[in-house]
C-alpha cells in the first residue's frame, strides 16, 4: 500500500483551484474555477448569478419612476450614470428636450460619478499589486464627491439622483462650492497618485504585458469603455452617440496599445483627468434656466404647490401612483458608464410598466473574454487582470 | 460617414435577403427589421464581412415574450452596431413558443455566448450550435423560464399570506 504513492503520476495531475465565489482579491462574488498546472492557469470555467435579483422582471411590474433605485444597484461604483442613462431612455421615449442646464448640471454628476469609479478601480489595481497606500488615500476624495452627491440628492452610494424630466433640485451654493474645493484640490491628489504607481518599477512589472488582448478579440467579446479603449480603438458613446449636450465640450479621448493591464490604468487615469477637465468647463459655462423641462405627466411639482394647487396635486397623484400615460413602441438608448457602453431597451405597450426592459450591462458581456486573458498566466496575475477589468458583481448579474 | 445611413442599409438588405425580411420600421432613428429566423446567420456575416457597412459589433442580444401572439410567442431581438459608419440596426427574428429554436450567433460574435445563456434562461429560446448553452443567472435545477409571462410577480394586494411572517 505504502508503494502506491510513489507510482502516482504527478506530471499529468491538473489541480483545480476555486477562485471564490467569496474571495478577499475578487472584490465582488465571482467564481472562478481554475484549472491550475502549478502555478500556471491551464483554463477556468466561470460561474456567475450569485447576486442575482431579477431586476429586469421586477421592471416589468414598477411604474417608470421606481425603476431608478433598480439601475443604482447595477454598477454601484457609478450609480448617477445608470439612474441618468434611465431618465434620458424615458425622456427619448417620450419625446422629451431637456433644458441646457439640466443637461450641464447631469454632465457634472456623471463626470464626477466617472472620477468615482476611476478613481476605485485604479487604486484596487493598486492594492492587488501590494500598494495600499494610494488606495487609501484617493479613498477620501471619493468620498468627497460622494458629499457632492449627498449635497445634491441626499444619498451617497445609491444615490437615485435626478428624475425622468429634469433634476429633483437645482445645485444648492453649498453643492457649487464643493464642486469647486474639488476641481481645485484633486488635481493634486491625483498627481500624487500618479507618482505613486504610473513609473513605479514594482507596478510596471506587475502590470505590463498581463492580461493583453488585441482589439480585433476585444471587439469580437463585445468589450467597450476603457477595457476596449486600451486596446487603441477610440470608442466612447460620448462621442460617437452624444446624449446630453457632450458635444458642447472639449475632451480627448484616452486609448492605450497593447491592452493589457497597464494600458487599462493609463487610460483610466488620463480619463480621470479629462473628467476634470469636463466638470470644469461645464462649471463655468452652466447655464441659466430651469433644472426640470415641462413634463407634468412625470417630473413631480413642488410640494407647497401640491398643498395648495389643485392641478399640481392631480398631477401628484397620477405620478405617484403611476397612471401617466406613455406612448407605444421601442427605444435604445445608451450611456457611457464607467466600465462601457451601458444600455437600456426599452418597449412599451403604453401601460404603466415597461414592457420589457433589457440592460445591456457592460461588465456581462466582457467578463466572458477573462479566461482568455488569463490562461498561460499565473494565478496573481489573474488577480490583477480581474481588478483592472472592473468587474461589477452587480452589474454582472442584474 | 454620410453616405451610410438607414436608407442605404435597408437597400443593401433588401437587395440580398428580400424574401426574409418581414417588415421594416424605423422607431427613434434605429432601422428595425423583421427576419425570417433560419436567416439571421446569413445575414449577420452579410454585415458582418459588407465592405462598406462594416457591421461588426454586437452590442445587445435578449429575448421577448408575447404570449397573445400567435405563432410568433417568443422573439429574439440583436442590436447591431457599425463602428466604422456609426449606424445602428435592429434585428428582430420571431418564433412560436412550441419550437423555441434559432442558430447560435456564437460563430459570428464570442459576445453573443452569455447573452445568448441570459435569455436561454429566462425565455427558455433553444440556441441551435451554441457551445455551452445551460443557465447562467438562475440555478441549475430551475425548472421554468421565469421572464416569460405567464409567471406574475407576486401581487401586492394578496392577503393569503400570513403577515407575522413578512412584519406587515
Amino acid at each position: 500500500m505504502e508503494n502506491n504513492i510513489t507510482e502516482f503520476d504527478y506530471k499529468s495531475e491538473y489541480t483545480t483551484l476555486n477562485l471564490g465565489p467569496t474571495h478577499p482579491a475578487t472584490h465582488g462574488i465571482f467564481q472562478n474555477i481554475l484549472t491550475m498546472d502549478g502555478e500556471i492557469i491551464v483554463d477556468t470555467e466561470q460561474t456567475c448569478g450569485y447576486i442575482h435579483r431579477a431586476f429586469e422582471k421586477i421592471a416589468e411590474h414598477r411604474p417608470f419612476y421606481q425603476i431608478t433605485p433598480l439601475t443604482d444597484r447595477l454598477n454601484y461604483c457609478s450609480s448617477p450614470i445608470n439612474n441618468m442613462g434611465w431618465h434620458m431612455t424615458v425622456e427619448k421615449l417620450l419625446g422629451v428636450d431637456m433644458p441646457k442646464r439640466v443637461d450641464y448640471m447631469r454632465i457634472i454628476i456623471m463626470e464626477l460619478a466617472r472620477i468615482a469609479d476611476h478613481l476605485i478601480c485604479n487604486s484596487v489595481i493598486g492594492v492587488d499589486v501590494g500598494a495600499l497606500t494610494g488606495f487609501t488615500y484617493v479613498f477620501q476624495w471619493r468620498e468627497k464627491i460622494y458629499d457632492i452627491f449627498e449635497e445634491v440628492c441626499g444619498a451617497r452610494l445609491t444615490t437615485n439622483i435626478g428624475r425622468i424630466g429634469g433634476m429633483e433640485r437645482d445645485f444648492s451654493p453649498a453643492c457649487i462650492k464643493k464642486i469647486r474645493e474639488f476641481l481645485q484640490e484633486f488635481p493634486k491628489i491625483l498627481r500624487e497618485f500618479t507618482k505613486l504607481l504610473e513609473r513605479n518599477r514594482i507596478f510596471m512589472d506587475r502590470t505590463v504585458g498581463v492580461g493583453a488582448i488585441s482589439t480585433e478579440r476585444a471587439l469580437k467579446y463585445g468589450l467597450t469603455g476603457p477595457n476596449l479603449r486600451a486596446t487603441g480603438l477610440d470608442y466612447d458613446v460620448r462621442v460617437m452617440s452624444p446624449y446630453s449636450s457632450y458635444n458642447d465640450f472639449d475632451f480627448v479621448i484616452p486609448v492605450g496599445i497593447n491592452g493589457d493591464t497597464y494600458d487599462r490604468f493609463m487610460v483610466r487615469q488620463q480619463e480621470m483627468w479629462e473628467s476634470h477637465k469636463i466638470i470644469t468647463q461645464a462649471l463655468e459655462n452652466l447655464p441659466e434656466g430651469k433644472f426640470f423641462a415641462e413634463v407634468p405627466e412625470f417630473y413631480l411639482p413642488p410640494k407647497e404647490e401640491v398643498y395648495n394647487k389643485m392641478e399640481a396635486l392631480i398631477w401628484h397623484f397620477k405620478i405617484v401612483m403611476g397612471e401617466a400615460d406613455v406612448p407605444v413602441g421601442e427605444v435604445y438608448h445608451s450611456v457611457e458608464g464607467g466600465n462601457g457602453e451601458l444600455g437600456f431597451y426599452l418597449v412599451s405597450d403604453g401601460g404603466r410598466a415597461a414592457y420589457r426592459l433589457h440592460f445591456r450591462r457592460p461588465s456581462f458581456i466582457y467578463y466572458q473574454a477573462y479566461p482568455e486573458m488569463i490562461k498561460g498566466s499565473t494565478l496573481s496575475d489573474a488577480i490583477v487582470t480581474m481588478s483592472s477589468m472592473n468587474v461589477i458583481a452587480g452589474e454582472l448579474d442584474a | 460617414m454620410n453616405d451610410v445611413n438607414n436608407a442605404y442599409l435597408l437597400k443593401e438588405l433588401q437587395e440580398e435577403f428580400m424574401d426574409a425580411i418581414h417588415s421594416v420600421e424605423e422607431p427613434y432613428g434605429m432601422l428595425t427589421i423583421e427576419l425570417d429566423r433560419v436567416q439571421i446567420l446569413p445575414l449577420l456575416n452579410f454585415l458582418y464581412q459588407h465592405p462598406v457597412i462594416q457591421m461588426q459589433f454586437l452590442t445587445d442580444l435578449c429575448g421577448l415574450h408575447f404570449p397573445d401572439n400567435k405563432g410568433k410567442e417568443l422573439s429574439v431581438v440583436y442590436h447591431l452596431h457599425s463602428f466604422t459608419k456609426n449606424i445602428r440596426l435592429r434585428i428582430k427574428c420571431y418564433m412560436p413558443i412550441e419550437a423555441p429554436q434559432i442558430n447560435s450567433i456564437t460563430s459570428v460574435y464570442e459576445a453573443s455566448n452569455w447573452q445568448e445563456r441570459e435569455t436561454y434562461d429566462f425565455f427558455g429560446i433553444e440556441f441551435v450550435g451554441h457551445p455551452n448553452l445551460k443557465r447562467i443567472l438562475n440555478v441549475d435545477e430551475m425548472d421554468y423560464f421565469p421572464m416569460r409571462k405567464e409567471y406574475p410577480l407576486e401581487d401586492q394586494t394578496r392577503t393569503d399570506k400570513d403577515d407575522k411572517y413578512f412584519g406587515r
